[in-house]
């Protein structure tokens, strides 16, 4: 089970996490989850292969500051986040403008969870063929 | 006056789709940017449409060089949620078939690096070496690359005594051969010219950008992983590669210690494996989150699950080992000439397809 | 300093000749349990329950009961991870050569 170390809010995420850099912590990674109503926001670190986890909380559409002026690594995902859920990080060392891994005529916010929509895999095209057939 | 030269994605030195817009004044670059998206597929968001048994077998196909990694740390990651003890001897299977993987991804990177320089002939030869561990991965799995030998609660597939004698008398060869490469590889003149003093980056950098696996041991790191003794590692001897130059003959010089650190890996593992079942039945639906981490060839992978009490995943998300290696990749390559970032970028060892996933 | 290190291995493969089989006229025959194609030999068998096609994680599979009994293996989507093989509760699926 992963234990969340802090639950951190807008305004205190990116001092958080400065001084967590500050005393040796090595950033890992950032997890974002549809919650529905809101995002939660891991913050992972890294110290003696144990892992340190901040959540934050944020309502949608969600508009996030950014913690890679502290720490550059965060910049990459920061910009991927804000590709796949349409989460906006402000004061990005480099915006890619929601278009890092997304091509411009891709879907908006592809990961974000509609209400009401589900996804459906599709069908083999040999059992499709046949419906067209009969 | 400073221009700017897209680097990739379609470029003689790499593998794979990445664009850097490198901008250069001269020869010497100035500052690089990465450009990707070109392989996004979207896995982490398919992977919520699949029941968790099946992305097993999806999740393998984010990587067509760690697939098999990919698939036991998911695996364990599910194991994690549900409380699962998985069997001895499927502990020891996944160490031998992982190290498999870790020869087989050094091998190539080692090959690509000598292609980025420019000694084909190298390249062929450190590839020939790699189909002894193709053979012992197909024979022992059934499959080349993508094992599916990974399932939720142990391993799919058993190492019997004839596939093991297979395996040992392919990796006396590999050992063989690949002490020539090695030597080519860090004593040749011409190599060396290539290599040494190119693409440093240094411990503080490495570890403020989150470096991970050799390019975080060739700065002198002591950053593995194993070293937590997931798996059966913890019964294992070994010992993490570090090397203190911080360059590109650094991490070459890592990543050939490793390959023969993972031949001794796989016999202790096959030589140790314990006479017990291979899997470990279960019941329900994993409910509850997990961060799992796991050292790939490239690095610390982590997979972030979370499950809802139905089938499918509530949401699966991987941080592959090359998308930490971005931001230091970076920093070597400022400052660095334009002939050298061939050389720089395959060091690193990218993997774009596990980046994009 | 050490020039011509690759040297004995040029001439060691000058001298061995092709490492490389001549492919359609040499064939290595394949390693016993090799992952090839997925082959239902004995149709008699199936029961037609559509465990196969609901384990399959790339819908290769398809299996009808009405009007007719039927089952369809789709040889491009499959991903031969073999989770169908391993399902069966009839076994009547296994893996065959690659070149059927």
């Amino acid at each position: 089970m992963m234990k969340i170390n802090e639950e951190v809010s807008l305004e205190t995420v990116v001092g958080k996490a400065a001084s967590l850099l500050f005393s040796e912590y090595r950033f890992v990674t950032m997890t974002t989850v549809d919650c529905d109503e809101y995002f939660d926001i891991y913050y992972h670190f890294d110290k003696n292969y144990e892992l340190y986890t901040l959540r934050l909380k944020v309502e949608k559409p969600g508009v996030v500051p950014s913690i890679s002026k502290a720490c550059f690594a965060a910049l990459i995902i920061e910009n991927e986040i804000q590709d796949l859920f349409g989460i906006t990080f402000t004061g990005l060392v480099v915006d890619y403008e929601k278009h890092f891994l997304l091509a411009p005529d891709a879907p908006e916010k592809p990961f974000c969870h509609v209400p009401g929509v589900k996804i459906t895999t599709v069908d083999s095209p040999a059992a499709k063929k046949d419906e067209v057939a009969k | 006056m400073s221009m700017i030269v897209p680097f990739g994605p379609q470029h003689p030195v790499l593998p794979e789709p990445l664009q850097l817009r490198l901008e250069i004044v001269d020869e010497t670059v100035v500052s690089a940017l990465p450009v990707i998206g070109y392989v996004h597929r979207g896995l982490e968001r398919l992977a919520e449409q699949k029941d968790f048994q099946q992305d097993t077998y999806l999740i393998e196909h984010i990587c067509g060089i760690c697939s098999f990694m990919h698939s036991t740390t998911y695996c364990t990651g599910i194991e994690e949620i549900m409380n699962i003890e998985i069997p001895e001897r499927a502990k020891y299977l996944r160490v031998a078939w992982s190290e498999m993987h870790r020869i087989h991804s050094h091998l190539l990177a080692l090959g690509l690096l000598a292609d980025a320089f420019g000694f084909e002939s190298l390249f062929y030869q450190i590839w020939r070496t790699r189909e002894h561990i193709m053979d012992a991965m197909e024979y022992t799995t059934g499959g080349r690359v993508m094992l599916s030998a990974a399932c939720v609660g142990g391993v799919r597939k058993d190492i019997n005594e004839e596939q093991k004698q297979f395996v040992l008398e392919k990796l006396a060869l590999i050992e063989a051969e690949f002490k020539e490469e090695a030597h080519v590889l860090l004593d040749d003149y011409t190599v060396k010219a290539r290599t040494v003093g190119v693409g440093v980056l240094d411990a503080k950098t490495a570890y403020e950008r989150g470096a991970v696996g050799p390019t975080a041991r060739a700065s002198g790191l002591k950053m593995d992983h194993r070293m937590t003794g997931y798996f059966a590692y913890d019964k294992l001897d070994f010992e993490p590669v570090v090397e203190n130059d911080c360059d590109a003959y650094a991490r070459t010089k890592v990543r050939i210690r490793e390959v023969f650190q993972s031949i001794d890996l796989i016999r202790q593992a096959l030589s140790a494996l314990p006479d017990t079942p291979l899997k470990t039945a279960f019941k329900g639906n994993p409910n509850g989150e997990a961060a799992v981490r796991a050292e790939q060839p490239r690095g610390e992978v982590i997979y972030y699950l979370k499950g809802n009490g139905t089938d499918k995943l509530a949401r699966c998300r991987v941080r592959t080992p090359t998308f930490a290696n971005v931001a230091p990749m970076l920093h070597m390559l400022n400052g660095c000439s334009l002939a050298n970032v061939g050389v720089i970028v395959l060091s690193v060892d990218p993997c774009i397809s596990c980046t994009e996933r | 300093m050490k020039i011509v290190v690759m040297l004995k291995t040029l001439l060691f493969n000058l001298l061995k000749g092709p490492v490389t089989r001549k492919y359609p006229y040499e064939e290595r025959p394949p390693f016993p349990g090799e992952r090839g194609v997925i082959l239902m030999p004995d149709e008699s068998k199936c029961i037609y329950c559509g465990i196969c096609a609901r384990k399959c994680p790339s819908n290769a599979l398809t299996v009808t009961r009405t009007p007719e009994k039927e089952w369809k293996y789709e040889r491009f989507r499959c991903i031969l991870c073999g989770a169908c093989v391993e399902a069966c509760p009839k076994k009547c699926l296994e893996f065959g050569d690659r070149k059927k």
